[in-house]
C-alpha cells in the first residue's frame, strides 16, 4: 500500500466501539477469515436478518476502499476480529479524528491503515461525501499525506511510524522481526533486572 | 537504566523490559505472563502451526475457558456448538503446544483477570499481556498490563516479546474519604465521566491518593480494570503493605528467600518524589456519589441522584434512543428488569460479600432477574464456605457458575431485547449483554439495592435507614 485513491463510505457516528463492529456473538470462528460478513452486524441487519436500509452500508450510494467514521474509532474491547471483519468487506483504509490504541495497533498489523486527520479536516470530508458521493479521498502512504481530489491545496499530514510505514509498504511481518532478534532476547532474560518465580 | 532523574513507577516497570529501543521504531518490550483465552488464541496458535514453531517461554504462559462458557450445568458439555469448538480448540492447542490450562472443571478455572491475581500469578514490576482489553486489572499490582491483539497473541506466543510505543504518562489522584455506600466502582465510573471515553487515550494512568491507597487490592483491581474504558492503555497502582499481604501465601506468589527479595525489588518500584507526569489530574474523594450510566458509552455515567444529561451531539441523542431514556428524567425510580453482578470488573470474594451484607434478610422485587456469577471456581468455593449461597437463596439471587457471563453476551447468559439491566460489568455498548439490551453500569451495591427495590435508588439512602 502506498498510494491509493477511492470513493468514500461515510459513518458519521463517534465512539464506534469494537462491539458495534463486531458483536461478541460472532468471534467464536477459530480462523481469521469470512468476519467481513456480519460488519456492524446489528447496525446493518435487523432480527430477521433483513439489510436496513437506512444503514450506510447497505445503500448503493455510496461504496470505497475507505471507511470515514466519527472520533474516537474501536474503543472497547481488543478483539482484534473488529479489524479483520473490516479489511475482509474490503476496506485498505479508516479515517477518523481519532483512534482507540488497541484498534490502531490491531489495524496496523493487519495491513489496514488508521489515518487521523484533523476535526476540521474530516468534517469537510463528511460534507463533501454527503454532497457528492463520488468524492475521492487520495491517500500518499509515502508522503504521509491525505487529501480530497480537487483540493490539493488543502492536503493532511498523518502520523505513522517508520516501523509500521515500512511494514505496511512492503507487507512486512513483526514476527519474522521479533524471531531475527532472539539472541537480544536471550541476552535479555541473562541481564534482566529482576527475574520472577514465575 | 541507573541514572538519577526521578521516575514513575511506570517508567521504571517499562524500561526494565526493553529488550531493544531504536528510533522510529517501537520498543521491543518484554513479557512476563502472557494470559490466553479461547476467544483471541486459536488464530495465534494457527500461525505458530503455519511457521512450525513453538511458545518462546511457554512455562510463562497461562490459559484459561471464560468467555464462551455457561454458566449452570457447567459439567456437561457446552450446547451451542460455536462455542463448544472455540473452547476445545483451546484444550486441543494447549495439549499440542503444553501450555497449563485452567479449563472447565478445573478448581483454578475462571475469567482470566479474576484468577491470575488470586493464584499469585499476578505480581508488582511485572509485564502482564492478554488478548483481552481488561487485562489492565492486573495493574493493581503495580504491574503493567495491558490487553493486546490476536497478531500481538502470536508476537508474544513466538518470541515472549510484542512490539509496543511506550505511552505517556497520566496521574489520576483521589485523595480524601468516600462516602458510605460508596466504592472502587464509583471511583472509576466518576472518573471515566469526568475524562470521557476516550481522554485516557495514549497514556498509561498511575492512580493514586489517599482514596486509592486505602482501598483493598479487590477494589484497586476493580478501578485497574475499567481504566480501558476512559481509552488508557492500562493503569497501574503502587504496590505497598495490603498488595504485599494480599500476594502471601498465594499458590504461585513467591516462597521463602525468593519472597523476600521479591519484597526488595517491589518496594523499590513505587514513584520517586519529583517525577514527573505528561498529565496529571486531582479528584477529592468526598464529591463521588454512587454512580450509575445513562447512556451507551461508560464515559456517560452521573451520580445516581442526578437526572440524564443534555445530549451534547448526535451521538449522545442516539444513546438516548437506544437506552430509551429522556433528557431531564430522574434515574432514581426507573425500573429495571435484570441485575447482573458480576464480570472482571465486579465478581470477586468482597463483591459477593459486600451484596450478601446488603441482602441479608431481604428479598428481590417480583420480576427481577438477580444473576450472580462467581469470577472463579475458587471464589465460588469461598462464597458457599461462608454461606453466602444461602443468603442469595433466600433472596431469591441466582448464583451460577464462574465465567464472563452476561457481561458481553457470547455465551448463553445474555439479556433479552428491550430490557433494563443493571449491572457490576464494565461496558454499557449498544448490544454488549445481548442484542437490544440496556445496560446501566453500577458498583454491586447499588446493583444488589436496586434488585430489592425493583427500580434503581440511592443506596446511601438505604444504608441510613437500615
Amino acid at each position: 500500500m502506498k498510494y491509493t485513491k477511492s470513493t468514500c463510505v461515510p459513518l458519521n457516528i463517534e465512539n464506534v466501539d469494537t462491539d458495534q463492529i463486531i458483536p461478541a456473538r460472532f468471534l467464536k470462528a477459530t480462523t481469521k477469515e469470512g468476519f467481513g460478513d456480519n460488519l456492524f452486524r446489528d447496525w446493518r441487519y435487523d432480527k430477521q436478518d433483513q439489510p436496513i436500509a437506512d444503514f450506510v452500508l447497505n445503500q448503493d450510494t455510496y461504496k470505497g476502499e475507505i471507511l470515514v467514521a466519527g472520533k474516537n474509532f474501536g474503543c472497547g474491547s481488543s478483539r482484534e476480529h473488529a479489524a479483520w471483519s473490516i479489511d475482509d468487506y474490503g476496506f485498505k483504509i479508516v479515517v477518523s479524528s481519532f483512534f482507540a490504541d488497541i484498534f490502531k495497533g490491531n489495524a496496523l498489523n493487519n495491513g489496514l491503515l488508521p489515518l487521523v486527520v484533523s476535526e476540521e479536516f474530516l468534517a469537510e470530508l463528511f460534507a463533501d461525501i454527503e454532497a457528492d458521493p463520488s468524492t475521492t479521498l487520495e491517500v500518499d502512504l509515502e508522503s504521509q499525506t491525505a487529501w480530497i481530489t480537487g483540493k490539493e491545496d488543502n492536503k493532511q499530514s498523518f502520523e505513522i511510524d517508520d516501523y509500521k510505514k515500512m511494514c505496511l509498504i512492503n507487507g512486512y511481518d513483526d514476527i519474522d522481526y521479533l524471531l531475527s532478534l532472539k539472541e537480544n532476547i536471550a541476552k535479555y532474560e541473562q541481564d534482566r533486572v529482576y527475574a520472577f518465580n514465575v | 537504566m541507573s541514572n538519577n532523574k526521578p521516575r514513575t513507577l511506570f517508567d521504571k516497570v517499562w524500561d526494565n523490559h526493553v529488550v531493544q529501543r531504536k528510533e522510529g521504531f517501537p520498543d521491543v518490550l518484554y513479557i512476563d505472563t502472557h494470559f490466553i483465552h479461547e476467544v483471541t488464541s486459536p488464530q495465534a496458535f494457527n500461525g505458530l502451526r503455519n511457521r512450525g514453531i513453538q511458545l518462546a517461554r511457554v512455562d510463562q504462559t497461562w490459559g484459561t475457558a471464560d468467555h464462551n462458557v455457561p454458566t449452570k450445568d457447567q459439567h456437561l458439555p457446552i450446547k451451542e456448538a460455536l462455542s463448544r469448538h472455540q473452547v476445545e480448540t483451546l484444550t486441543k492447542n494447549c495439549d499440542e503446544f503444553g501450555v497449563k490450562l485452567y479449563g472447565l472443571g478445573h478448581p483454578f478455572q475462571g475469567i482470566v483477570h479474576v484468577i491470575g491475581p488470586e493464584l499469585g500469578v499476578t505480581q508488582p514490576g511485572k509485564t502482564i499481556v492478554c488478548g483481552d482489553s481488561h487485562t489492565s486489572t492486573h495493574g493493581a499490582f503495580g504491574s503493567i498490563a495491558f490487553g493486546i491483539g490476536t497478531s500481538q497473541v502470536e508476537q508474544v506466543m513466538s518470541s515472549q516479546c510484542t512490539l509496543q510505543n511506550k505511552p505517556k504518562a497520566m496521574r489520576i489522584v483521589v485523595d480524601g474519604e468516600l462516602q458510605d455506600g460508596v466504592g472502587a466502582k464509583d471511583i472509576v465510573l466518576y472518573v471515566i465521566s469526568k475524562l470521557s471515553a476516550s481522554g485516557g487515550t495514549g497514556y498509561f494512568v498511575e492512580f493514586a491518593g489517599s482514596a486509592i491507597q486505602n482501598l483493598s487490592m479487590e477494589g484497586r483491581m476493580t478501578v485497574c480494570n475499567m481504566s480501558i474504558e476512559m481509552g488508557a492503555r492500562g493503569g497501574i497502582i503502587a504496590p505497598d503493605q495490603t498488595t504485599f499481604d494480599y500476594l502471601e501465601g498465594r499458590e504461585f506468589a513467591p516462597k521463602g528467600e525468593k519472597w523476600e527479595e521479591s519484597l526488595a525489588y517491589w518496594k523499590s518500584l513505587p514513584t520517586d518524589e519529583g517525577a514527573t507526569f505528561d498529565a496529571e489530574f486531582v479528584y477529592d474523594a468526598a464529591d463521588i456519589a454512587p454512580m450509575v450510566t445513562y447512556g451507551t458509552n461508560p464515559g456517560m455515567g452521573v451520580g445516581v441522584d442526578k437526572s440524564v444529561p443534555t445530549p451534547e451531539s448526535e451521538s449522545d441523542k442516539k444513546a438516548l434512543e437506544y437506552m430509551g431514556l429522556k433528557e431531564g428524567e430522574a434515574l432514581i425510580g426507573k425500573p429495571i428488569d435484570y441485575v447482573f453482578i458480576g464480570s472482571c470488573t465486579n465478581a470477586r470474594i468482597e463483591d459477593l460479600r459486600a451484596v450478601a451484607d446488603f441482602v441479608k434478610g431481604k428479598k428481590k422485587a417480583d420480576g427481577v432477574n438477580v444473576w450472580i456469577v462467581p469470577g472463579s471456581k475458587q471464589v465460588e468455593k469461598q462464597a458457599i464456605a461462608e454461606g453466602l449461597d444461602q443468603v442469595y437463596a433466600e433472596a431469591g439471587f441466582e448464583l451460577r457458575e464462574p465465567g464472563c457471563s452476561a457481561c458481553l453476551g457470547m455465551n448463553e447468559d445474555k439479556v433479552p431485547e428491550g430490557m433494563y439491566c443493571i449491572s457490576t460489568s464494565n461496558r454499557n455498548f449498544e448490544g454488549r449483554q445481548g442484542p437490544g439490551a440496556r445496560t446501566l453500569l453500577a458498583s454491586p451495591l447499588t446493583a444488589a439495592a436496586a434488585a430489592v427495590k425493583g427500580h434503581i435508588v440511592d443506596v446511601r439512602e438505604e444504608l441510613t435507614t437500615a
